[in-house]
């Protein structure tokens, strides 16, 4: 591999069409009630699951992102994403913002991670 | 509009930098940017392409990540259907969170004659063009930004800290908190199944567990959506 495919990525024929459904799982979600011309509702229980779905999927992939470490829990309290995940969450429920979710949390992952190699 | 475009490009900013920090080529970065226009499920779907999970889980993934939109569609239907379907879904295409907040917080109703429909669709558009620019703009920025910032640095957590902020803001009930933990937990212990199926074994647990809770233990859960 040479420095020019090395900075630009190996791009996949396979990757680039899951791309393009998830522009379709765009259209799809941000139209969904005014695609059709006719009213029309959603059932009762996934009306429920709209209550619970998304912050689910969420969880569901952000919790292993901050914990898993090579395919398995990580049994250090030494890894500065838990410290980030912590003070970015604790700045959310102070001021509300997610981009400041992200500073505050850098600000303490870039120091451990960068200054005491965790 | 200021302060709403300078949080959009800060964010845009910095996911076009974890697009490519997290394993995304220049190309493919450039691609979802421009298609996907969806900070959120761009960077969830990140960690599950690069994993190498079949089209159908990232997909279905993203489309739960993305579920907030539906909700939005249902309000911004009255607003719409007037339109022929092209424009429905091009305007519904381009209203990302904070164009719809800003909409629907300038026009609480739609419109009842059609110079006022005229001039809604017109704020609506003019709300989307800065958010879309903004974004875009930005994020292109940060893709370029991407390649001459080190691997090392790990600035593709950035993306997974927005996460968590996007994970504390649908915390709005006790319900929904605990199906984020159930989902959680669910997730990391389901770890080891193949093709990132334990997102979708998290989904599912979290959303029956909580519909088992609510009848069971919440005599009023239309109230407690409201804590």
């Amino acid at each position: 591999m040479n420095t020019a495919s090395m900075q630009w990525g190996v791009t996949d024929g396979w990757t680039l069409l899951v791309i393009v459904g998830l522009a379709g799982v765009t259209v799809l979600t941000r139209c969904f009630f005014f695609i059709l011309d006719r009213p029309w509702g959603l059932p009762d229980w996934a009306q429920r699951a709209l209550h619970y779905a998304p912050i689910a999927a969420m969880a569901g992939v952000v919790i292993p992102e901050i914990l898993i470490t090579d395919g398995h829990l990580i049994t250090t309290w030494r890894d500065p994403r838990l410290y980030a995940a912590l003070v970015g969450g604790a700045y959310y429920f102070w001021r509300r913002g997610v981009l400041g979710t992200m500073v505050a949390g850098m600000a303490v992952y870039l120091p451990l991670h960068l200054g005491l190699g965790w | 509009m200021l302060p709403v475009a300078l949080g959009i490009s800060a964010w845009g900013l910095m996911t076009g930098v974890a697009m490519v920090k997290s394993g995304m080529s220049v190309f493919e970065a450039v691609a979802m940017t421009l298609l996907v226009y969806a900070g959120s499920s761009q960077l969830a779907s990140i960690p599950l392409l690069v994993a190498g999970a079949p089209a159908w889980v990232v997909l279905a993934t993203a489309f739960c990540v993305n579920l907030r939109f539906v909700v939005f569609s249902l309000h911004l239907r009255p607003y719409l259907i007037h339109l022929p379907r092209w424009r429905r879904l091009t305007h519904g295409y381009l209203t990302a969170d904070m164009s719809y907040a800003v909409f629907t917080g300038r026009y609480p109703q739609p419109a009842a004659t059609p110079a006022e429909q005229r001039e809604q669709e017109a704020y609506l558009t003019g709300g989307y063009f800065v958010t879309w620019t903004a974004w875009m703009v930005m994020s292109l920025i940060g893709v370029a930004l991407a390649n001459i910032i080190p691997q090392a640095w790990g600035l593709g957590f950035a993306g997974v800290l927005s996460l968590v902020g996007i994970l504390c803001s649908m915390a709005t009930s006790r319900l929904r908190v605990v199906a984020a933990w159930i989902a959680g937990a669910t997730a990391v212990a389901a770890y080891a199944l193949p093709l990132k199926m334990n997102i979708v074994v998290a989904i599912g647990v979290a959303v029956l567990l909580c519909f088992w809770i609510e009848k069971g233990f919440v005599p009023d859960p239309a109230a407690e959506d409201e804590q």
